[in-house]
């Protein structure tokens, strides 16, 4: 029992830590593939190549003045960019990172928190309530600038949650009805990766992604061109950090999840005959290592194409990002998810 | 611990705090503040589902809830910039009939709490029916038409919301 929860604290830890970790590296990654795409240098001072740029960002931040705005309801104020970085780091509870492994002593531990058999409507529910952060800060703010650029930023995440959700109502559909992330990864697991089937609704979620993350070129709660700062304009110090790096981690656990839901996670093609070349017995931790891999350099190719994006496209006008949203992805999505129930009906996977 | 089991601890406190924090909701002079104390009322009452086992309602709860719905009502609130200041003072005559009004209520719901609990649950076993699979089929088979009433129900408000929120047409 104690070993259980040992194990448990201990795979916490090791999500916890990984997550912070590629948040504080995508930073550096970012900052380093826009000059690469601007044909510049980028940041190289800290450390060799830069490396330890993070590190000093994060000190920075910790040693800035804090400035609370004396108006405003310090409570919330607190509360506001908390919340943003509770919620982002709870998204990653659910996510498959591995293919359980046994011990010679026959224990199963698995590279998962925990399994629960709603783990999708677990992450939709954790995002909605991550709008609550962005809201409370830009409206404890007391500053018309933040305002508007919270209700922009929390406007902006439902609008494009529909369309998400519909989109993933087909996937579930075509990975045969259930909505544990392990069993839609393990259903990808001799066949073929789910995006084959549902190229269209990945497309949605892809897209969709891009809003809920508020990335460019969705970006618009934080247009410095027209709110200043955005929600986060009164913020500062770490306050301030929480916010932009609960960003990061964001575009971290959502690329994670496209990869889990339509690339396989920790699947890669030709996995087992790769395995037997090497002898690896099912249940061997160097499956699990492997997969594991397999599944990041997924993410780091999605979190690459997220960058890819952001510079290089400019930002949308809010009028046509609601438009993109509502009359576009959402009968887009709907029509998706008809032909996905037309298709399954045909095949004799739904029964009534 | 006392003779109760976990269980029992967990509801209670759940409870408790449910009926605490909706009570805040009524006696918080500001409104951002209601909001928020009936966004965790909501997240006790997903409790009381999860202990019930009934994860689908309570994740959906939660989502739909304190995820949509107070959304929107945060937006009203926030953008009308509603505060202690604005609050108009009322005499004590509506004061009075608010009061009877909320008591009959009260009546009226606690009325129809009577006999609750010689209700028979449905044969489903009562500790699996929360699950998504067993929830799907029992809302699609045995009780599909009063879901489609009220999925029509759901849909003719959607469309009225639009028509009364909708632009003159010139």
């Amino acid at each position: 029992m104690l070993s259980v929860i040992l194990v448990k604290l201990l795979t916490c830890v090791i999500v916890f830590a990984i997550s912070l970790g590629v948040a504080a590296y995508a930073t550096l990654w970012e900052r380093k593939f826009s000059a690469l795409l601007q044909d510049r240098v980028g940041p190289d001072r800290a450390g060799p190549k830069g490396l330890l740029q993070p590190l000093a960002d994060g000190g920075k931040m910790f040693f800035k003045e804090e400035i609370i705005p004396n108006v405003s309801n310090k409570f919330l104020f607190i509360l506001g960019p908390s919340l943003f970085m509770v919620t982002a780091l709870m998204t990653g509870s659910v996510i498959p990172w591995g293919k359980d492994f046994s011990t010679a002593s026959g224990n199963v531990y698995s590279f998962q928190i925990t399994d629960i058999n709603i783990g999708v409507l677990y992450l939709f529910g954790v995002v909605s309530i991550g709008v609550y952060g962005i809201m409370i800060g830009g409206w404890a703010s007391n500053n018309k600038y933040a305002l508007l650029g919270a209700i922009r930023a929390s406007s902006q995440m439902i609008s494009y949650e529909i369309a998400m959700g519909i989109s993933v109502i087909a996937l579930i559909i075509t990975a045969g009805g259930t909505l544990s992330l392990r069993e839609i990864v393990a259903q990808q697991d001799a066949g073929v990766a789910n995006v084959c089937y549902q190229p269209l609704g990945f497309l949605i979620f892809f897209v969709c992604a891009l809003a809920e993350t508020n990335r460019a070129p969705f970006d618009l709660p934080e247009c410095e061109a027209e709110l200043v700062g955005g929600y986060h304009t009164e913020y500062s110090s770490m306050k301030l950090g929480l916010f932009l790096f609960a960003e990061y981690i964001n575009m971290f656990i959502s690329s994670a999840v496209m990869s889990a839901f339509y690339f396989g996670g920790y699947n890669f093609p030709f996995a087992q005959e790769l395995y037997n070349a090497m002898g690896l017995h099912e249940g061997s931790i160097w499956i699990s290592i492997i997969g594991f891999g397999a599944f990041f350099t997924k993410i780091v190719i999605f979190i690459c194409v997220f960058m890819w994006i952001r510079w290089t496209l400019p930002r949308f006008r809010y009028d046509q990002l609601m438009n993109l949203g509502w009359k576009i992805l959402l009968p887009l999505s709907l029509l998706n998810l008809a032909i996905t129930v037309g298709v399954e009906f045909l095949r004799g996977n739904l029964h009534f | 611990m006392l003779g109760y089991t976990i269980t029992q601890w967990i509801f209670g406190i759940l409870s408790f705090l449910a009926i605490m924090l909706a009570l805040m909701v009524v006696f918080s002079r500001n409104p951002v503040n209601s909001v928020l104390y009936l966004v965790m009322t909501f997240f006790c009452i997903a409790g009381h589902y999860l202990l019930m086992n009934a994860q689908f309602l309570a994740i959906v709860h939660i989502v739909v809830y304190a995820g949509a719905i107070m959304v929107l009502f945060l937006f009203v609130i926030m953008l009308m910039n509603l505060n202690e200041d604005t609050e108009p003072q009322r005499t004590w005559l509506t004061k009075i009939i608010a009061g009877v009004a909320g008591g009959m209520l009260l009546f009226v719901l606690v009325g129809s709490l009577k006999g609750a609990e010689q209700m028979q649950l449905s044969s489903y076993g009562a500790s699996q029916i929360g699950l998504v699979k067993n929830l799907g089929k029992v809302l699609f088979s045995e009780f599909l038409f009063p879901f489609e009433i009220a999925s029509i129900l759901l849909l003719a408000a959607l469309v009225g919301a639009i028509m009364i929120g909708k632009k003159e047409i010139k």
